[in-house]
This record gives C-alpha cells, structure tokens and sequence, in this order.
C-alpha cells in the first residue's frame, strides 16, 4: 500500500479491492454514506468523480480528470473521512441536502437565524444522534442551511468562521 | 480624477461622466442559477424585507437596497453573489454551454468564475487560474459557496498557462479550451465609483507595465484555445493603451480576428486610434461602457475569435 500525497488529487478507487491507499474511503461508501444518513439516492453523484487530497479530505467534481493531479483545486470539498464519524461539510450539504430525506432539523426562523450565527442550541429531537442537515423554510421551500452535530439534546452549529453571519 | 482629463476628447458629454464617476454606485447582485431562480430570490428578498429592482439588460442581475447584501439569507445559501453590475458583462459575452471546456485565466476571486460555471450549468470543466497564491482561496471559497463543482483551480502565470496538469497519461498537452475569458488585471479606472482611491498612484508609466502583461496574457489565451473558438478580453479600465492596444497587437501576433456580439447596455465602439496611434479597424467591434450611459461602474469588453 502507498501512503495519500497531499499535494495531489487521487481519484478514489471505486470498491475496496481497487484500493492502492491504505485507508483511503472508496467511491461505493462515499455514495452509500450519503444514501444511509440523508436518504440522498446513490445516482445523484452518476455524473461525479471523488477525489483525496489531504489526508480524509474528499473532493466532487463534475466530469473526470487525470489521476493523479497536482492543481490547486477540483470540485468542492465534500466529506471528511479519517475520522470515526465521517463528516459532510457545509457547502456540500448546501448544495445536495435539499434531496435528504431523513436527518434533516428544520429550525424555525429564530433557530435558523442562531445556526449561522454559530450559536448551540438545546432542541428537542428523537432521530439519530450524529451530523445532521440544519435547513429552515425560504421562499416556500425547505433549503439546507449547513452542518450541525446533534448530541445530548443540542445542535451544535459546525458553520464554518467565514460562513457565520448575523442575519 | 485628473488622470481622466485625457478622456476629454473621446467622451462624450465628459462632464456628465465625471460627474458619474463622482457618485457612489449602488448594490448590486447576481442570481446564482446553480442554486435558485431570480423568482425565488425575489421572493426571499420579499421575506426579508429588502427591496430590488432587477436590471433590465442581465436576466440575473438585481440592484439591491442595501449595504450588506452578504448577511442575507439569499447569500448565506449561495443564491447571489455580490457583484458590480458591469462585472457580469464579460461572462455573458464569452457565453459558454454546458458541456463546453473553458479557462478564466485570471479568476481571482472568482465572480466570473462562478457566473461561467453557472452559464455552463455546473457540466464541462472550467479551469480556474490565478498567479496570485493568497487569492486563491478567496476563489475556491466563491466557488464552494455557490456550489460549483466543475472547476480546477491552477495556480499559474497566466502568460504561460500550462496544459500539461490536464494531459491524460499518454499526452504531453491536456486539451485546448472551447472558451477562454481574459479578465485582465488593469489600471481600474471603471471601478472607481466604487474604490475612490483606485486612481492613487496611477501613472502613464504603470499603465505602460500593465499593458505589457495584458499582451502576454491575451496571446497565451489564444494559444489554448482550438480553432474556431472564443476569447473575450475584459477590463475595468478605460486606458486605450490597456484596451484596444492590447487587442491591436494581439491581431498582429497572433491568428484571430475581433466579433460582433450584442450587448443590451448602453456603450460606445472601440476606439480606432489614441493619441498619434491608429489602430486595426476591427478594434470597433469592442465595446466600452462608461459610467454615465447606465449609471454603473465603466467597462472594456472584446470578443475574439480564433482563426482555423
């Protein structure tokens, strides 16, 4: 097994026995991540390849590339994935989460408003326990705002410094 | 505004356009149609309270009344973008289609990066170059947060902008690009309603050093780009030696030729000569937009075929 270069782009093997990266997550559990947590169907991401840079970081661009590649960015960063918990990261979720179907915390205006402030907040809730989709109703439709994690009967906001606003 | 007192004989009505240009201009957006319609937006800004007036020339442009258009729920979800309303010409002209392989060759920090990966609705490749390391990541946190995902970032010279990270195994070169769009840096003449210190330190001889690089920059765009495709070249300037200079030595050097393309603004031609310089007549088909033709900042726009 060779070890992940950060200063590159992998594209992920599809199926662990493609793997050539000891640890490096698979194109299959990338995609079946996101259909068991959020109910986001696996075909969603047909037309996307995923790529490693930094260790656990994956990326999802559009259309495919030569692999490997030394640039500076491809796609947009998509999950995080060295961890126990693997964790989406908030433009991701900005821009697929309005296909979730379960682990999804509509917050009222008040709560939205806290969210992207960065604030936590207890609110009472009975699905899983782990990294959730934080949306709240716009121009009459649910839109996924960003990340939180629910633990202990609290939504910790994960918005990111440069994405917190006082709205 | 001394430095614009050379504009007296190509402007017309130049007191009007210093008197634009002495006026702040006002917010403007741009719907980000990766992720909503101008309808929701308009609905949401309704929500909001904030009110709007969408421009008449761009479907996707929306003055604003307010100061601080990113603390509202339509940019915090990515659905605008902040952006002087000129800034969203160049991109249209270049008009790119889904499926199509493109180059911004000076992206940072990424306004029309995002409007081209949007035109392309999010399918082909759209690289993004930038030489400047630190605005980087103002580029890739535009396109993260208006949720592109079919851009490569590079981080070149864009007078030598290389191929070769995109070649596939077997090639020395990757692909040439469909559509190139040269937004170059410049002396910012045109943004000057918006930076009113943007004319400190300007000199014919900085105009000079810019023009330089624009030349290299324009020529290497070219050279990447297959025969039968187009390049525009943009600036936020009105200097003819960083406009229509640049265009007139770039026909010289290399195999192209200027286009017609429409433009709903008001605007004048390119200008055929400078001082004791005449140029090629295709430099007319340029288009400048000054500030007092449609209240909004000035612009330079050309767009360039490249020849079989």
């Amino acid at each position: 097994m060779s070890e992940n270069d950060g200063q590159r782009f992998d594209r992920l093997p599809a199926t662990a026995a493609d793997r050539e990266v000891d640890g490096r997550a698979t194109r299959e559990a990338v995609v079946d991540w996101w259909e068991n947590r959020f109910g986001i169907p696996a075909e969603t991401f047909d037309d996307h390849t995923f790529w490693e840079k930094g260790a656990g970081k994956i990326w999802i661009f559009a259309g495919d590339a030569p692999s490997p590649i030394a640039i500076e960015g491809l796609g947009m960063t998509f999950l995080r994935t060295r961890q126990e918990h693997w964790k989406p990261t908030t433009d991701a979720v900005q821009r697929f989460g309005r296909l979730a179907t379960k682990n999804v915390f509509e917050l009222t205006d008040e709560q939205a408003e806290r969210f992207v402030d960065g604030q936590d907040q207890e609110i009472p809730y009975d699905g899983d326990w782990g990294y959730v989709i934080a949306a709240h109703e716009i121009a009459g439709d649910r839109e996924p705002i960003g990340v939180g994690l629910y633990v202990y009967g609290e939504l910790k906001s994960t918005v990111p410094k440069g994405r917190q606003r006082s709205v | 505004m001394e430095p614009f007192q050379r504009y007296r004989d190509v402007v017309d009505d130049f007191e009007a356009f210093i008197d634009a240009c002495e006026r702040s201009l006002s917010m403007a957006v741009r719907v980000n149609t990766l992720k909503a319609t101008p309808e929701q937006v308009e609905r949401a800004f309704d929500e909001a309270g904030i009110g709007y007036e969408r421009a008449d020339w761009h479907p996707h442009v929306v003055r604003v009344e307010t100061d601080t258009p990113g603390v509202t729920w339509p940019s915090i979800h990515g659905w605008v973008h902040g952006q002087e309303e000129v800034s969203a010409i160049p991109a249209s002209v270049l008009a790119p289609e889904p499926g199509d392989r493109v180059l911004d060759a000076c992206a940072a920090p990424g306004s029309k990066a995002t409007q081209l990966a949007a035109e392309m609705q999010d399918e082909g490749t759209l690289v993004a170059n930038d030489n400047n390391l630190g605005r980087l990541s103002a580029l890739r946190f535009n396109c993260e947060r208006l949720g592109v995902t079919n851009v490569a970032v590079t981080n070149r010279d864009a007078r030598n902008f290389s191929l070769k990270p995109f070649a596939a195994e077997d090639e020395h070169e990757g692909p040439q690009f469909d559509r190139v769009l040269v937004d170059a840096p410049c002396s910012c003449e045109g943004t000057i309603r918006k930076n009113p210190d943007a004319l400190d330190g300007w000199s014919e001889d900085h105009v000079a050093g810019i023009a330089g690089v624009q030349k290299g920059i324009l020529r290497r765009a070219i050279q990447v780009t297959r025969d039968g495709g187009h390049v525009v070249y943009s600036t936020c300037t009105f200097a003819p030696e960083e406009n229509e200079a640049v265009l007139d030595h770039v026909l010289q050097k290399e195999d192209c030729r200027l286009v017609d393309y429409d433009l709903a603004l008001e605007h004048d031609d390119g200008l055929t000569g400078w001082r004791d310089t005449e140029f090629d007549p295709q430099v007319a088909k340029a288009k400048r937009v000054y500030p007092h033709q449609n209240d909004t900042g000035g612009f330079f726009t050309a767009k360039l075929e490249v020849s079989a």
